[in-house]
């Protein structure tokens, strides 16, 4: 008795097998923006890969964080390697996130019926940044301590429950080896369970729905519609584009590796040049630009409320957009990619 | 014909019976659900650790201190920045920036106070003279007694 027989006698497996024969990818100018969801995916699962590997060498706490990566580093066989593949593809992965997303928004892929996979997906980019943001400062160096120490205040300014909120994050009123423990744990235990939760949904809700095709493809005529199954077709496709990432990520590790830079210090001066991972860059960048007050407001909680309500339209964008306004929503996305483009190169640049 | 709920239909003593339990059964799970959160909300809050309380600081030497220079001392848990100016004098401000909480630094070419982090600009003074910095640094007093230095907390301020 074969394998499949076996398990076809206990579970239905012969309907998946029949969805995953009959399933076809549309293939037009836009099957490459496909391609963005999966990569993202792969870069998650090395960033759990290598993140177990480094877990094994890496010790929190603030005399001892540093040090073990710089042991990773420089002692421990390939350790360089785990370590620059877990923060090069840990940026790419928010990179590719992003980019998934907006083609999303600019294609429209979020209307109806797919309201709710464009939800799901922007609590991943979310998630993504908050992991982002906690293993910024687990090599406890000076910019991330600094970088850290201005994101927690910055939590601050949240209405009614900021001082909470901060004191929670910090574990303390201060940035401490407290805090790195707290990270540790929201950055290797809470956030992975929270994000495959909601991959796990995001998935089944793309499995089910099928791939979303632009109006403009939906009204060619139907002999003109082509399509590529998408097992084997487009699973092959995918898995070679994982590969050459794979390698472009080694290659990155190699030519362009991370600095651990120095050590923090809570009694010396935030150096020049401090900033936070690039993908805050545009926000923090603003945060520089605001004057102390604006309005009735400090300048710092103005601006962390317009990028709070921004972020929940953004999250909503299913809900409000209406065809009748497209032009003006797509103008809007447009005005908000070449905003963060401008604010974060200016981060950059002076 | 529509189905109707048969609680509908019955004696009035009934649905009320039935509501009565719905809020009991609400009112229960309620608590339970406060009962198992509660004690995790407080779990989070770390204990409060008692402030050292320092209340003057040892800063060394006077007559080793250059002029024009500072250094970042630690003042219980926070840090002070103690300035020594061009003419000699001394002046110690709180070194907690007032906008996001980086430390500050001194700049020597513009005798002024700087954070590196959005480019905030005190005077000496601890006025915040530019960038995004709402409010001045808490000044902190300075006494040299016999060539040494102290910090002790400005209470006026
Ligand atoms: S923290 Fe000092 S200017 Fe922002």
């Amino acid at each position: 008795m074969s394998v499949t027989s076996w398990l076809q006698e206990r579970f239905d497996i012969a309907a998946v097998q029949k969805f995953a024969a009959k399933k076809q990818v549309p293939v037009f100018f836009g099957t490459v923006w496909y391609y963005l969801g999966g990569v993202s995916l792969f870069l998650f699962i090395l960033q759990v890969l290598t993140g177990i590997l480094l877990s094994l060498y890496y010790q929190p706490g603030a005399a001892t964080a540093y040090e073990s990566v710089k042991f990773i580093v420089s002692k421990v066989e390939f350790g360089w390697l785990m370590r620059e593949i877990h923060s090069w593809s840990a940026n790419l992965f928010v990179f590719f996130i992003f980019l998934h997303m907006f083609t999303v928004f600019f294609s429209k892929a979020y209307r109806k019926p797919r309201e709710l996979t464009w939800v799901s997906g922007m609590i991943l980019l979310a998630l993504a940044m908050v992991f982002g943001f906690s293993g910024y400062l687990l090599p406890w160096n000076e910019l991330a301590y600094f970088a850290t120490k201005v994101g927690t205040d910055i939590a601050g300014a949240v209405p009614f429950i900021g001082s909470f909120l901060t004191q929670v994050l910090r574990a303390g009123d201060e940035v401490s080896g407290a805090t790195l423990s707290r990270f540790y744990s929201i950055h290797t235990a809470i956030l992975p369970l929270v994000f495959i939760v909601f991959l796990g949904i995001h998935l089944i809700m793309i499995q089910v729905q099928g791939m979303s095709v632009p109006e403009a493809q939906e009204n060619v005529p139907p002999e003109k519609k082509k399509t590529m199954p998408f097992f084997p077709n487009f699973v092959v496709r995918d898995l070679m584009l994982w590969l050459i990432m794979l390698n472009v990520i080694a290659l990155l590790a190699v030519f362009f590796p991370w600095e651990i830079g120095l050590k923090a210090d809570p009694l010396t001066s935030a150096p020049a040049g401090i900033r936070p991972e690039w993908y805050f860059m545009f926000m923090f960048q603003t945060l520089k630009l605001l004057p102390a007050h604006l309005w009735f407001l400090e300048g710092e909680v103005f601006g962390i409320l317009m990028f709070g309500v921004g972020g929940i339209i953004w999250l909503l964008v299913p809900f409000l957009e209406k065809p009748k306004y497209t032009k003006l929503w797509t103008s809007v996305g447009v005005g908000i990619v070449l905003y963060m483009i401008v604010l974060t190169a200016w981060g950059y640049l002076v | 014909m529509n189905k109707r709920d048969p609680l509908e239909e019955s004696p009035p003593g009934l649905t009320s019976r039935r509501s009565f339990l719905d809020i009991l059964l609400g009112a229960t799970l309620f608590a339970w659900l406060g009962s198992m959160i509660y004690p995790v909300i407080r779990f989070l809050i770390p204990p409060k650790q008692p402030d050292l309380n320092v209340s003057s600081l040892d800063a060394g030497m006077a007559d080793a201190f250059k002029r024009n220079t500072a250094k970042i001392l630690r003042f219980g848990r926070k840090p002070v920045i103690l300035v020594r100016k061009k003419g000699g004098e001394f002046k110690a401000l709180s070194a907690t920036c007032t906008h996001l909480d980086c430390t500050v630094q001194y700049k020597d070419d513009t005798e002024q106070i700087w954070c590196a982090c959005h480019n905030g600009l005190y005077d000496l003074e601890g006025r915040n003279i530019s960038g995004p910095p709402p409010k001045p640094l808490t000044p902190f007093n300075v006494t040299v007694k016999e060539n040494k230095i102290f910090v002790t907390r400005d209470e006026s301020a």
